[in-house]
């Protein structure tokens, strides 16, 4: 019963599972819905949606499986048992058209012909006077002329409802492309975390309350001390350049989405090489501030992740007016040099693969200054990136590569 | 278990959607997983179901500090050791330190309750993962009595999340899913008229319409949301402020009356002051 449904929503990228595809079922064993198809939509998407992001892929999924009523009808209502319909049915119906049904030798008569032509019919069918669809003059469909007709599907007048709920796809604007799953590389950012005790006496100290009573003649005597928190900082550098846009919004995303982990996070931007100024919003225009300024402000102890591909002209490291945007006195290399100088917790992340980096001059002039702290943007390059500036201890310190 | 039905309640309308989510829910047994913008009534939705079902409701707020043992039980170590200065004799059993936490109370309950686990999405990144066995088998063991603690009657467990953190897959699969969409005009007229019945029509009809259009504009960081509304509106009641004045507002010129209600922070008022300005110039 309705697997190949299931099997549609997988290939459509909604992660369904067994476990959950099982519940679903389970849900139509017991009745939990009345007979009707938006009851049935909105029983689908609970139990096999857990993520608004995949409610519009779900939503098309459902309506290219069920391509409307019709097809609904054909799928569902075959494996549904009798009295639902039949309950669906009385529903519809005033008490003057069921007499009427009556007549026409009754409903159970209508029923037993609805199955039949079930059967007979396998395709979705539109006019005419015989099979089950719209605007025809058949019993079976909806929007027909016949005076017992039977409606099939839930499309019309209820509620004041035009479209069906999944046609209507609500959920686009939730869906994005964000198929990547965030959570893991949350995982591996979790890393950086510099436990410290500040602060107010909020927690028991076991060992020192242990240790006191003792001294005490085991009077007890209880010992507070501050809870442990992360006092990480960290500034963030982001490159801008045009090679970089296919990365930029997902690292913004991925840092911004960890922020609630670090005590402190800051943004700027810069273009292909970090010269004497950066930006603070992405759209270069605003809210300029001067590196020197930025040395001085921010102290050692914060850490700092370079976010570039590396990928440039060599002149635009290491020659004064190398710049592809302004002219600047000193070349990128020295500016680059004096970050890494004033921030010995800093790493470089590079979204191009690892095995390019030694073919690109600049990559590897870059790479050489910040003493091969660079790493893959990757799961296993975030991780050991992490784990290297989580090291209390500011030497510098040269990796085995 | 037999239960009634939720159909939402005569202060909180639910939609057809919504109703199917908390029946489906609730008659196999699952969790129920709310998200959807602030402000839609999603921790309002635990209590109105407890209320309508007629069930007491056990809220357990998530903060950044819980861990899933808070909601199990604590030991505490502190009190038995105080006790055992003083020479008090009930320090000889440790069940009378053991302190039950939400999840016990709500397990323990002679009648079924209703479990509101509150934003889920507060704690620590790993703590859902350490709520599935609980929440599955409604059980759980408790080590320093040796006994295990098991639910008489199955808690209707309702969590809500704000989407800070992703949720793990694993803990997905064993809710159901129900996200609260902004309410359309139609749907809004009806929570209102649940709020202030006595509200004039007109007067709530163009209350809506600039409510609507303001949330259109572009560059807000919160945009007002349901509770924000109902709350500008009682302003517009209270301060006695006519349809007609409401009808003329333009937004393209001047901020709402009592705009206070609607725009939470400094941000928003100069984003919406920015796009006068810049409107002005076109």
């Amino acid at each position: 019963m309705f697997t190949d449904f299931f099997f549609i929503l997988r290939d459509a990228g909604v992660p369904v599972s067994t476990k959950e595809f099982l519940a679903f079922l389970e849900g139509m064993n017991r009745r939990v819905i009345q007979p009707d198809v938006d009851e049935f939509y909105y029983l689908a998407r609970t139990t096999l949606v857990k993520d608004e992001r995949f409610f519009d892929p779900f939503d098309k999924a459902f309506a290219h499986y069920f391509q409307g009523a019709e097809k609904f009808a054909a799928a569902a209502l075959k494996d549904i048992p009798e009295e639902w319909l039949k309950s669906s049915l009385e529903s519809r119906f005033t008490a003057e058209e069921i007499a009427q049904i009556e007549a026409m030798g009754g409903l159970d008569e209508l029923m037993k012909a609805f199955r039949e032509r079930l059967e007979e019919q396998n395709e979705a069918h539109h006019g005419g006077n015989k099979w089950i669809g719209t605007g025809g003059k058949s019993p079976f469909g909806s929007g027909g002329a016949h005076p017992e007709g039977v409606r099939v599907g839930a499309q019309g007048e209820r509620r004041g409802r035009a479209a069906k709920v999944w046609e209507q796809r609500q959920y686009q604007a939730l869906a994005g492309d964000v198929t990547l799953n965030t959570r893991n590389i949350k995982m591996a950012l979790k890393r950086l975390r510099l436990f410290t005790r500040e602060g107010a006496d909020e927690e028991l100290d076991v060992d020192a309350t242990v240790r006191e009573t003792a001294r005490n003649g085991a009077m007890f005597d209880v010992e507070m001390r501050p809870e442990r928190k992360n006092r990480i900082k960290v500034l963030l550098f982001i490159d801008i350049g045009g090679s970089m846009s296919p990365y930029v919004r997902r690292c913004e995303q991925l840092f911004s989405s960890a922020k609630a982990e670090f005590r402190h996070l800051e943004t700027f931007y810069f273009h292909n090489c970090i010269y004497e100024f950066l930006w603070r919003e992405e759209h270069r225009y605003e809210g300029k501030i001067k590196t020197f300024e930025l040395l001085h402000k921010y102290n050692r102890d914060y850490r700092v992740i370079v976010i570039g591909d590396a990928a440039m002209s060599p002149y635009e490291l290491v020659q004064v007016g190398g710049s592809v945007d302004h002219f600047n006195d000193e070349p990128g290399l020295t500016w680059l040099g004096r970050i890494r100088e004033t921030f010995p917790h800093s790493v470089w992340l590079n979204p191009e693969p690892e095995a390019d980096w030694n073919y690109v001059e600049s990559t590897r002039l870059i790479r050489t200054l910040f003493e091969q702290r660079m790493f893959p943007l990757t799961i296993d390059g975030l991780t050991s990136a992490m784990n290297l500036l989580r090291r209390r201890s500011a030497h510098r310190h040269t990796l085995l590569t | 278990m037999s239960m009634k039905k939720f159909e939402g309640t005569s202060r909180y309308i639910a939609t057809q959607d919504l109703q199917v989510a908390v029946n489906a829910a609730i008659t196999l047994e699952r969790p129920l997983l709310i998200k959807g913008e602030p402000g839609t009534g999603k921790t309002m939705l635990a209590h109105e179901i407890a209320d309508a079902l007629g069930l007491r409701i056990i809220t357990w707020h998530i903060k950044s500090t819980t861990t899933a043992q808070h909601g199990l039980y604590e030991y505490d170590a502190v009190s038995r050791l105080r006790d055992s200065q003083l020479g008090e004799s009930k320090v000889k059993d440790i069940a009378n330190y053991i302190v039950p936490g939400k999840l016990w109370e709500a397990f323990t309950a002679e009648e079924p309750v209703v479990l509101l686990i509150d934003e889920i999405d507060k704690a620590d990144i790993e703590f859902p993962n350490d709520l599935l066995l609980e929440l599955d088998k409604m059980e759980f063991y408790v080590y320093e009595t040796r006994s295990t603690v098991k639910a008489k009657r199955r808690p209707v467990v309702v969590i809500t999340s704000n989407n800070e953190k992703e949720l793990p897959d694993a803990f997905l699969r064993r809710c159901f899913f129900h996200y609260i969409r902004f309410p359309d005009k139609e749907t809004m007229q009806q929570i209102v008229r649940v709020h202030y019945a006595d509200l004039h029509e007109t007067l709530l009809k163009e209350a809506l319409e600039v409510f609507f259009q303001f949330r259109e504009v572009q560059g807000l960081k919160k945009k007002p949301s349901t509770s924000e509304l109902i709350d500008w509106i009682k302003l517009l009641m209270v301060e006695n402020i006519p349809a007609d004045y409401l009808a003329k507002v333009d937004l393209s010129k001047e901020l709402p009356p009592l705009y206070g209600a609607l725009l939470k922070n400094e941000q928003d008022i100069h984003a919406f002051e920015r796009l006068r300005f810049m409107q002005r110039r076109v």
